[in-house]
């Protein structure tokens, strides 16, 4: 299966999504992200229980900080897929491309 | 420890909407195991105020730094030759921090980011409850190890009082009452003919109700 998918994706590999923090979240908008998605596996099949669920909270965290700061929380989404579900992966990545071409860059990067 | 919580983010970017440079310190101690006020909320604090003011095009430089302790002069001397360099400084200690920094260095614009709640401990792993009031006069030995004064509504002496309910007190449907678990565990113990001896009434000269206090070791002054 060698599907296609935006380049615009750049992937950084973790060994859980659990790992991602709230911190990695906005420092990848500070250098310049235009969003950021956690791809985490499914709720319930975490390997180490509950990595996906504490990923979740803290997109969740980041979200409602940056709609207070007026952001569209939409910049930072949350997805859950299995590692055998690569069209799914595409398709996140697709729909995740589209929505934040349709907000716009980044409001945080000014020319 | 100290349990407090952050201000709510609107709160804090108003305290700094004037400024281009501030120092956000940290503190080592309870607020760090609180998770309120350590190096990682520090840090995510810093990037949150940097983000908001880059989206308005006003740019904020934050510079973070974790004191040991806020609330030790030692500590705060730290901060001499830093402070000059930022026009505001932004606690993330329990309100005893910005305190010691504004005294230490007068003139200088002080901001507590944290809202200091209580004296508690952890009941689960992000959930934190009150157990002390620091009335100053500690009775608990004399209540099956449980503090009347901190966890009832009331700080009663002879509870329960009418307001409790299926071991809940009607404060909150989510707050036991004290007065049942105190009965409850004097019971179990077969202890309950303590709650029967007549004691002298508590002096709450020791609390707040004598002003703000001082603790005075004469051994450990220099």
């Amino acid at each position: 299966m060698r599907l296609q998918y935006s380049p615009n994706v750049k992937i950084i590999r973790v060994p859980c999504s659990g790992r991602v923090d709230i911190l990695h979240l906005l420092k990848a908008f500070e250098d310049g992200a235009d969003g950021v998605y956690i791809a985490g596996c499914m709720e319930g099949e975490c390997h180490y229980i509950s990595g996906n669920i504490k990923a979740r909270k803290r997109v969740e965290y980041v979200r409602k900080e940056f709609e207070t700061m007026g952001v569209d929380p939409d910049r930072v989404r949350m997805y859950n897929m299995s590692a055998a579900q690569g069209p799914r992966f595409v398709a996140v990545a697709e729909e995740f491309t589209a929505r934040i071409r349709e907000l716009g860059p980044s409001p945080f990067v000014k020319s | 420890m100290i349990v407090a919580q952050r201000k709510p983010l609107e709160e804090i970017l108003e305290m700094v909407k004037s400024y281009n440079k501030i120092l956000l310190a940290g503190c080592k101690g309870c607020v760090t195991v609180c998770n309120a006020g350590g190096a990682k909320e520090v840090g995510i604090l810093a990037s949150t105020l940097r983000l908001a003011r880059k989206k308005d095009d006003r740019p904020l430089e934050v510079d973070e730094l974790t004191l040991e302790r806020q609330c030790d002069p030692e500590y705060i001397e730290t901060l001499e030759d830093k402070i000059r360099n930022y026009q505001a400084v932004v606690s993330m200690a329990c309100s005893v921090g910005p305190q010691f920094i504004a005294a230490r260095f007068p003139g200088t614009a002080v901001y507590p980011a944290l809202n200091t709640s209580f004296m508690g401990g952890a009941k689960e792993h992000g959930v934190w409850a009150e157990y002390c009031q620091g009335c100053g006069d500690c009775k608990i030995h004399l209540f099956g190890g449980l503090c009347p004064v901190a966890r009832c509504a009331k700080s009663l002496f002879n509870g329960p009082c009418g307001g409790s309910s299926k071991g809940v007190c009607e404060v909150d449907k989510d707050t036991d009452c004290v007065w049942h678990l105190i009965v409850t565990k004097l019971m179990e113990e077969g202890k309950l003919d303590r709650l029967m001896e007549v004691r002298p009434l508590k002096n709450w000269v020791t609390s707040r109700d004598g002003g703000p206090r001082k603790v005075v070791r004469e051994d450990l002054k220099i």
